[in-house]
């Protein structure tokens, strides 16, 4: 299935992704991992880090239906992935992230916007694992 | 007030990543399908937000602490373990499955697709398998 290229949507969109990130480390002193943010959901640690990850994922939910407000469209997705695929990568990447310690947003602009080493190994690593996986489920096997 | 401004960084991050393309699973797995139908304006997304982290926690790190007080938490290992590496590669194994990262489903949460609510809960399995398997070392949060 093809879609649209959009460098400005995607550049534009880049920017309040970093914007967010800045402004967490700016208030809070924090890393912005949702890998991280999730795991403290799901595993709380004390009740004061429990409300300002609830929070910030309360956010999150909330952009889709402003953006709707604000121009009267809301974001289309497009998931052409079978559910039990749905489930077998999220299995896979809920336990990846947590034992290599984050995700596209932790490791991928928060890690690498501080040159962390760890970070620098990391994203080489899970953007050639992730093509090579969508080379083979479409290519290999032809899905 | 530090929880409205939680809110608020999760907004924006949202707003960027649905802005950005990232929350759409046909676009990132266009992104990693080089070989296919390839769709680069995720590179677009990763440039953006980099510019912004890369000079704004620059910027933020001249203060002596953040705005709602305690003390700017950034993780400083730089060991290089098979964790790291073996985590990180299987992240991308399920990225490239499933089509989306955490980062990108919470906001996609909002667009009310069912999909995401199972990646999610896949997801959050995955954290808890990881606790499981590691049950007797006590190790670091995720980014």
């Amino acid at each position: 299935m093809e879609t649209a290229f959009t460098p400005i949507a995607s550049f534009g969109g880049g920017l309040a992704i970093g914007l967010g990130a800045v402004l967490l480390m700016l208030g809070l002193g924090r890393i912005l991992g949702a890998t991280g943010i999730m795991s403290g959901l799901i595993l709380p640690e004390g009740r004061d880090e429990f409300a300002w990850r609830a929070a910030m994922v309360l956010g999150m939910i909330l952009a889709p239906g402003l953006i709707f407000v604000a121009t009267g469209t809301l974001p289309e997705i497009a998931v052409p992935v079978s559910p039990v695929m749905i489930v077998v990568g999220g299995v896979i990447v809920g336990l990846g992230a947590s034992l290599g310690s984050g995700c596209t947003s932790g490791h991928g602009v928060c890690g690498l916007s501080r040159l962390s080493l760890r970070s620098i190994v990391a994203v080489p690593t899970f953007m050639a694992t992730a093509a090579i996986t969508v080379f083979i489920i479409r290519h290999v096997l032809g899905a | 007030m530090k929880l409205v401004y939680a809110l608020f960084t999760g907004v924006v991050f949202g707003v960027g990543i649905a802005l950005s393309g990232m929350m759409d699973p046909a676009k990132v797995l266009n992104f990693f399908d080089i070989a296919g139908s390839w769709d680069p304006s995720l590179a677009f997304v990763m440039g953006g937000a980099l510019i912004v982290t890369a000079l704004g926690y620059r910027l933020v790190w001249r203060r002596k602490a953040p705005l709602f007080g305690g003390r700017f938490q950034v993780p400083t290992s730089t060991t290089i373990d098979a964790k790291l590496i073996g985590g990180s590669a299987l992240f991308g194994v399920g990225w490239g499955i499933a089509g989306f990262c955490p980062g990108a489903a919470i906001p996609a949460l909002g667009t009310g697709r069912w999909e995401v609510v199972l990646f999610l809960i896949a997801v959050a399995g995955g954290i808890i398998l990881r606790r499981v398997l590691t049950m007797p070392f006590r190790s670091e949060p995720a980014q």
